[in-house]
């Protein structure tokens, strides 16, 4: 497994590397991890261990380099299950002057090189993960998966109460086992670090991939005014503390770059890199593709 | 109170009033949301089991529970009488002891659990020894040891054994199921 690991690492770099994007590396541990309503931060010292490398990298391109990938260790407090770790390896991208459709055009150009790289490893006795990550993934807005698989639609009227709850017991075990699907254009409610859409200001430009029913990656046109983005954080500040969270502070060099620079319109993602090593080999549990995973928090 | 993020399998929570305990455990967390706690639990006092979620900002209660080493004394009606050490009478019903109340002897030690001071469940020596009071003869010539036949223990309790146990025969239950373990003699 460690060495199919491996194959997938390099296979990941070699993609970026053929399509002209520029390896970063950034700051594991921060003064100011990104503010998101349901996200812990792991302390480490004064500081924290970076919960995303969003920000930063949003910084670089700021000062214009672009097209960037980041490849490395994240940490987010307490979540750990099959399917999540506390550390955990994430894969982000960005692009100027893209949006979150051109991100997903990557995704796909993505994920296939990956699995055909695996595959070629897997001659050698490997059991195939079971999901055909080769078939074209459909598209299916969040409006249309709840009322499909919820009867409700969360566009209209969001409902912050049973949306999240709903997802994990109605719309996320409808979705297809042996591949792939797409949940686009999210309840601006929802809508984290991702822009209004330009054609339906309810919904917001975030998509999230699906690979056999597992969540792989979120994907936005990243939120690039100045203003919004400071409400957003203020609002989010708000609900953690009155969710009794820890409140963490107001990444200024952050904001000041967008004020001073300005973000250019661009696009992002983050991708859960030992997911998608689940999905590609058909592991069960995440504790299986890392090495020392049972052990690991 | 526990917080959500203390739930795993194994641990007692209090539900309405009633204790349970965590049989299955798992943590889910969709994209940007809410983290989900979803458990199996299985009550204390009947056994029955339910689905149950929990999110990242509730409280879930704590049950008062306490175990005392009891000695049981005797059966009266209904009511099964254990004692402590000053002779204090503890009672248990016949539907809260279920067939465990079949591997009682006089004199003997269990744990009894207390929820908010209440009896509600025993904790039985893993095996005890009771004699065969009823069963057919096995079939001559079959010596298969994993066909079982039906037999009665003292008390009434029914119970499946191999072949070769007689009537009047010692056999060792194991109590957590209730199943024969094998012949003492």
């Amino acid at each position: 497994m460690l060495k199919l690991r491996s194959h997938l690492l390099v296979a990941i770099r070699a993609f970026f590397l053929k399509n002209g994007f520029i390896e970063v590396e950034t700051p594991v541990r921060l003064p100011a991890p990104a503010l998101e309503r349901y996200i812990d931060a792991i302390p480490a010292g004064d500081w924290y261990l970076r919960t995303s490398p969003e920000l930063h990298m949003k910084r670089l391109l700021a000062e214009g380099l672009a097209p960037i990938f980041q490849l490395g260790p994240c940490f987010r407090a307490g979540e750990h299950g099959s399917r999540h770790r506390t550390e955990f390896t994430m894969l982000e991208w960005y692009r100027i002057g893209a949006d979150y459709l051109d991100i997903l055009a990557d995704t796909e150009a993505l994920v296939r090189h990956a699995a055909c790289a695996l595959r070629e490893e897997r001659l050698a006795g490997w059991p195939a993960g079971g999901v055909d990550v080769d078939a074209p993934w459909p598209q299916l807005t969040v409006s249309e998966a709840y009322q499909r698989y919820a009867g409700w639609d969360p566009v209209a009227a969001f409902d912050a109460d049973r949306f999240d709850l709903d997802m994990v017991n109605l719309v996320e075990p409808s979705l297809p086992r042996d591949s792939g699907i797409v949940l686009i254009d999210y309840p601006a409610e929802v809508a984290a670090l991702a822009r209004r859409g330009a054609a339906d200001p309810r919904v917001a430009e975030r998509w999230e991939l699906y690979l056999g029913g597992l969540e792989i990656a979120n994907a936005f046109s990243e939120l690039t005014d100045p203003a919004e983005q400071r409400r957003r954080f203020e609002t989010c500040a708000l609900e953690r503390a009155a969710d009794g969270s820890e409140v963490y502070p107001l990444d200024r060099a952050f904001l000041a770059a967008l004020d001073e620079q300005g973000l250019p319109p661009c696009g992002g993602i983050a991708l859960g890199v030992d997911r998608l090593l689940m999905t590609l080999t058909g592991a069960a549990d995440i504790g299986a593709v890392t090495a020392f995973g049972g052990e690991s928090g | 109170m526990f917080s959500a993020s203390d739930l795993r399998k194994g641990l007692k929570i209090e539900v309405d009033g009633h204790p349970y305990v965590i049989t299955e455990f798992a943590f889910v967390k969709p994209g940007k949301g809410q983290a989900i706690y979803t458990c199996r639990i299985k009550s204390m006092i009947d056994g029955s089991t339910q689905m149950k979620q929990y999110r990242s900002n509730d409280k879930i209660d704590k049950p008062q529970l306490e175990e005392k080493t009891l000695v049981y004394s005797y059966k009266d009606g209904d009511h099964y009488v254990f004692m402590d050490e000053n002779y204090e009478q503890v009672l248990l019903s016949e539907s809260v002891l279920g067939d465990q109340r079949f591997f009682l002897k006089e004199e003997i030690e269990v744990n009894v659990l207390f929820h908010n001071d209440r009896a509600i469940g025993i904790e039985l020596p893993i095996f005890v020894e009771r004699k065969i009071i009823h069963t057919e003869p096995g079939a001559r010539g079959n010596t298969a040891t994993n066909v079982l036949k039906p037999a009665t223990i003292e008390g009434g309790y029914a119970i499946q054994v191999p072949l070769f146990v007689n009537e009047g025969e010692i056999i060792k239950i194991d109590t957590r199921d209730g199943t024969y373990s094998e012949r003492v003699r």
